[in-house]
């Protein structure tokens, strides 16, 4: 709040010089938030290898030691015998598979209301906006008992199957659809006697790849860090994903929660076990990152 | 009802393709439709049907919502979303436009592209994680920042998170995760705006402020409703910042503070699945109305 009202008299008044001005004040706003968005991460980074009275005592932004962040490791994989790399493993498993069954389902699902007539189209097109701004959160209590009727709380499938409903990647390749691919190229296809599936396989599927990955990359992200719905369906810590894992771990903290006993993590481990729970979204961004700017704007630019 | 009128006519005139199209068509999205149904469809019904029932099946109106709204804790967890989520979306507004705006004028190439990826990188610590993070930063003993806290008057942990600071902290944990991603779709949009218009702004001596007010931002509207939608759908179903304080807070924040939470408490603590239902409903009820106020309001899926 305070940083706008900063900005806006100073961005009115007269300016002497104003692009030397101007620029400043752009730069100082910019650099200002990029310590905003990295000082904590990089202080993760960096607490995950000093020792907790270095933690403390040390300045915040010092390095601790190699040997520190080996301790920190084995204390952390020594909790619950590896539960850590359990817990990893479980969301590889969730993110991954939903992701798969998104994609199969999705892509053609946007293209059939993008490109095809059929009946229902209309309503199927309104449904999926309705419901995809329905808070999913919200449906937790519903879905558990929706899972618990066809006997499969405490399987896998309890949280693959619902993160493999994905609205928005949907309404994401129905939107490419409709923007970046001409209608006339398909009907050519047609013409030449390209059957149905054939259009789709060889015109529209090699031009959708920029929205492929962009689909690809908001599931992975939202599967691999949803925690509502494994905490309710899945609350066993061997069939944990991370995210709820890592949630288990802060409640063995002592300076967060004093009741805990001899199973005690300590915070440098912690923040470990963050930094473990985020490296594999970290990746997956680097790799999808040159996806999200074309993706989106292939998505917007033509007409 | 134009849409109809245009695939009959075509119908009528290429009857052989438009019903192979049409078959076509059915079977893409067939699987979509079954997930759907499944997992859209099915558990909004079965939320309805359970907050309008009791334990036995038997119909009982409204008395559910009654129940839960006469719950001592449920005006309470109304009250901490609706001033999270005025927080929360003005922040997200103010700053993402206004960054997004900066980042185009100053950026071209490398250095624009390198900020917007190390604004991006929180969006990684989404969940559990980014709660993690700031229990840290929030916490003065450990925190790279405790000098600003001392500065602000906050010496112990318990201090910083007081109740009545909760909004603007959830606000900041969500700011930091998720207007990273926010900020590169504006970007994104900002630069499909044609550059005729901008040189047009230009030649007519608008200024950097007249061009982003007068013809960015409006060009931006429909982004900036979306993503206000997006934002309040999520805002309103608030669960992992505040249980997860809750396990860290020593008892200084509560298990029922979001609406979300008390469902979960409901459902799971107190075995009144009904009740649960009936918060659900009333979460589901506001968001979808109000999202379809923004849409109404914004024409945001005029593409049709």
């Amino acid at each position: 709040m305070s940083r706008t009202q900063h900005r806006a008299p100073e961005r009115r008044r007269p300016r002497p010089q104003p692009r030397v001005v101007s620029r400043l004040l752009t730069g100082s706003v910019l650099t200002v938030f990029v310590v905003f968005f990295v000082l904590p991460v990089l202080w993760l980074l960096l607490a995950a290898t000093k020792t907790d009275q270095q933690l403390v005592h040390d300045s915040p932004l010092s390095i601790g030691s190699w040997h520190a962040f080996m301790a920190n490791w084995h204390g952390l994989t020594a909790f619950q015998d590896d539960a850590i790399l359990l817990w990893l493993r479980n969301s590889a498993l969730y993110a991954v598979i939903s992701l798969a069954i998104t994609l199969c389902v999705a892509v053609p699902a946007g293209y059939a209301l993008a490109m095809t007539e059929f009946r229902g189209r209309r309503m199927l097109l309104i449904s999926t906006l309705v419901v995809m701004l329905m808070p999913n959160a919200t449906l937790v209590v519903p879905l558990f008992l929706e899972i618990n009727a066809v006997h499969l709380i405490g399987t896998m499938w309890s949280i693959i199957l619902p993160y493999s409903f994905y609205p928005f990647g949907v309404y994401l390749t129905y939107i490419y659809f409709t923007t970046a691919v001409p209608k006339d190229l398909l009907a050519a296809a047609r013409m030449d006697g390209c059957s149905e599936f054939g259009v789709f396989r060889h015109i529209a599927l090699p031009l959708a790849t920029p929205v492929i990955a962009l689909v690809g990359f908001f599931s992975f992200v939202a599967n691999w860090t949803n925690y509502f719905l494994p905490y309710v369906m899945l609350p066993e810590s061997s069939q944990m994903p991370i995210q709820v894992g890592v949630g288990n771990l802060l409640s063995s903290v002592p300076s967060f929660n004093p009741a805990v006993g001899d199973v005690a993590i300590q915070r440098p481990e912690l923040a470990l076990a963050t930094l473990v729970a985020i490296t594999p979204v970290l990746v997956v961004f680097l790799f999808a990152q040159r996806f999200l700017v074309s993706g989106m704007l292939a998505g917007a630019t033509k007409e | 009802m134009t849409l109809t009128h245009t695939s009959a006519g075509s119908a009528a005139r290429r009857p052989r393709g438009a019903a192979r199209q049409s078959r076509a068509g059915m079977a893409f999205v067939a699987a979509y439709v079954i997930l759907l149904i499944a997992f859209g469809v099915l558990p909004t019904a079965y939320a309805v049907y359970f907050a309008f029932t009791d334990a036995g099946g038997t119909f009982t109106g409204i008395s559910n919502f009654l129940t839960t709204g006469h719950d001592f804790r449920f005006m309470g967890a109304v009250s901490h979303i609706a001033v999270y989520l005025v927080f929360w979306l003005a922040s997200l507004v103010v700053f993402v436009v206004g960054l997004a705006l900066l980042l185009h004028r100053l950026a071209s190439g490398t250095a624009g592209k390198a900020l917007r990826f190390l604004y991006y990188i929180p969006g990684a610590l989404a969940g559990a994680a980014s709660v993690l993070v700031w229990l840290f930063m929030l916490d003065p003993t450990v925190s790279p920042v405790s000098s600003l806290l001392s500065a602000l008057g906050f010496h112990t942990f318990g201090e910083v998170i007081a109740p009545g600071n909760l909004p603007v902290l959830f606000t900041i944990i969500a700011f930091w995760t998720g207007a990273g991603g926010w900020i590169v779709v504006m970007y994104g949009a900002l630069n499909n705006i044609p550059t005729d218009v901008m040189e047009a702004a230009r030649i007519d001596g608008a200024n950097a402020w007249q061009t982003a007010w007068r013809v960015q931002i409006p060009m931006l509207r429909k982004w900036i409703v979306y993503m206000v939608i997006l934002a309040f759908a999520g805002g309103a179903q608030l669960f992992v910042e505040p249980q997860l304080l809750s396990l860290a807070s020593v008892g200084v924040a509560g298990r029922d503070y979001s609406l979300n939470q008390l469902t979960y408490d409901f459902a799971f603590q107190m075995n009144n699945i009904n009740g649960a239902a009936a918060v659900s409903v009333e979460l589901l009820v506001v968001s979808v109305s109000a999202a379809a106020v923004f849409v109404a309001r914004s024409g945001f899926f005029d593409a049709e």
